[in-house]
């Protein structure tokens, strides 16, 4: 479903991403994980077609995100909903209009039938009723659920989700788990969850991708990820603050300048 | 080095952000399509920044009135020309006045308004959340903001003029006691329709196309951070005005 091959990432002289590959398959809930700043939204950017890669290949469903024209870029962005870290809901429209949004600017389907869609789909994520309230209005599990109902309102083939679980309180954090799942499972969706919630994931996900030092550190299910022996995955997966994966940024130098 | 560090290495970031400005332009204008939703959204948008700025173009409007002829009946009683007071103020008005100051005043209520407001759908990834549910963001987000201001300049100059030469009245007839029939007279007579009021137009809806595509530039290209927005916002104000008065003198000197 999605393929990435070799996938190399720079801004300016930093390397992000060095050469990295992963596979996605059709129905499978997958996990992008490790610490702040290595990259993972880069990835989800980049497979959106948000950015471009210096080198290496993104392909969903056979297509090369990367080789498309802009209007088959479009094309290719309706059938992948994305739910971003902070929801993103647009502030200005109530949650009606901002999961409706999608619907009327790629169908042409009629008023009353997108006020039917909404409301599965507001029911769906177990928010009936609250159609005509404003952003501001909702709390984060709740903005989070709009968000990923307006992601999912257009029955997207692939759903990438950007930190969903950030900043919520547990019985939200619950919810939400429980909702990516049923969405997944009734909707027949491939999910790519970035994240680095490792708790969380363990609950979640098929499969994970441990990102660190811009290349793929470890991969494999949460339970063989949990007792892996490779250094870098065991350091993130338990937390451990000794271990290959820096704790400050651009280590390297910094040891080098305090040499000096 | 990066290609925009060459660029501001040789002092032509003025240039180049110059020519991201004509791109996103022509970007805008071969997105408009004359649909339900876009009409829609064009005249909701003429309602936020054009029917909300007309109290302070009308209240502006009006004091500048009374204030140019405070000072034209003073110069003009030493040569006993005290009753072409209203044939002064008109083509100062007409010409000048009216559509730059207006295109100033809605730079500072609107051009900011807007610019932040973009902004602010940016820093909070909403431009990023269209992009991602392929919707385009110069269509939906900027095209409207900048027909609406487009259409509205134009009409608040109009509103401005009609309360400035109110002003004018009020102070020439009711304060000075010039005869009402002169007043009148002198401004039907001696304002050309074509030369005065339609050079007046057309440098209006330029300066409204103007300070329309800075506000929705400068806000779609802001940093996403508060200071990044706070910065595109004063860009708009001081940009705008600067180019507001070298596009007058322009259009002055060659066209009108």
């Amino acid at each position: 479903m999605i393929t990435i091959r070799n996938l190399v990432f720079r801004r300016g002289s930093k390397t992000i991403l060095d050469g990295v590959s992963m596979d996605i398959p059709k129905g499978r809930m997958v996990a992008i994980m490790g610490p702040s700043g290595v990259g993972k939204t880069t990835i989800l950017r980049l497979i959106s077609g948000q950015l471009t890669p210096d080198s290496g290949s993104i392909e969903i469903n056979g297509k090369d995100v990367n080789a498309l024209s802009d209007s088959e870029l479009r094309g290719l962005r309706r059938h992948v909903g994305v739910l971003l870290q902070n929801g993103a809901l647009f502030t200005d429209l109530t949650v009606f209009e901002n999961i409706a949004t999608p619907v009327r600017e790629h169908t042409n389907l009629s008023e009353a039938l997108i006020r039917r869609l909404v409301w599965t789909k507001l029911r769906a994520v177990g928010l009936a009723g609250i159609e005509e309230l404003m952003p501001h209005e909702l709390s984060g599990g709740m903005a989070r659920r709009v968000a990923l109902a307006r992601a999912v309102v257009l029955d997207p083939a692939v759903v990438l989700y950007d930190e969903p679980m950030t900043g919520l309180d547990p019985i939200a954090i619950s919810t939400v788990r429980t909702l990516m799942r049923e969405t997944n499972e009734a909707l027949g969706l491939t999910s790519m969850i970035v994240t680095h919630n490792v708790a969380q994931m363990a609950k979640l996900v098929d499969y994970c991708y441990i990102i660190a030092e811009g290349k793929v550190a470890g991969e494999g299910a949460p339970n063989e990820l949990m007792e892996s022996t490779e250094p870098a995955v065991d350091q993130f997966m338990n937390g451990k603050v000794d271990g290959p994966i820096p704790f400050h940024y651009n280590a390297g130098k910094a040891a080098t300048s305090a040499a000096h | 080095m990066t290609a925009d560090q060459n660029t501001a290495r040789w002092g032509l970031g003025p240039i180049a952000r110059a020519g991201q400005c004509l791109i996103f332009l022509i970007r805008m204008l071969a997105s408009i399509r004359l649909t339900p939703a876009m009409i829609s959204s064009t005249l909701q948008q003429t309602y936020l920044i054009g029917a909300r700025s007309l109290v302070i173009i009308m209240i502006c409007g009006f004091f500048v009135g009374m204030v140019l002829s405070l000072q034209s009946i003073n110069a003009l009683e030493q040569f006993g020309a005290s009753d072409q007071v209203s044939l002064l103020v008109g083509k100062s008005l007409f010409r000048e006045l009216g559509p730059v100051l207006t295109a100033l005043l809605f730079a500072g209520r609107a051009g900011t308004s807007v610019t932040a407001e973009i902004g602010l759908m940016k820093a909070t990834s909403q431009i990023d959340a269209m992009e991602l549910m392929a919707i385009d963001p110069i269509k939906v987000v900027a095209l409207p903001r900048f027909l609406a201001g487009l259409i509205s300049v134009p009409l608040l100059t109009a509103m401005f003029n009609a309360l400035a030469i109110l002003g004018s009245v009020v102070f020439s007839v009711g304060v000075v006691g010039l005869d009402p029939g002169i007043f009148w007279s002198k401004l039907e007579t001696g304002i050309l329709f074509g030369k005065d009021f339609m050079g007046g137009f057309w440098k209006s809806l330029v300066f409204g196309g103007l300070v329309s595509l800075i506000a929705v530039f400068y806000g779609y290209t802001a940093r996403p951070t508060g200071s990044g927005v706070g910065t595109a916002t004063t860009n708009t104000v001081v940009l705008s005005s600067v180019l507001v008065l070298i596009f007058d003198f322009i259009m002055t000197s060659f066209f009108v």
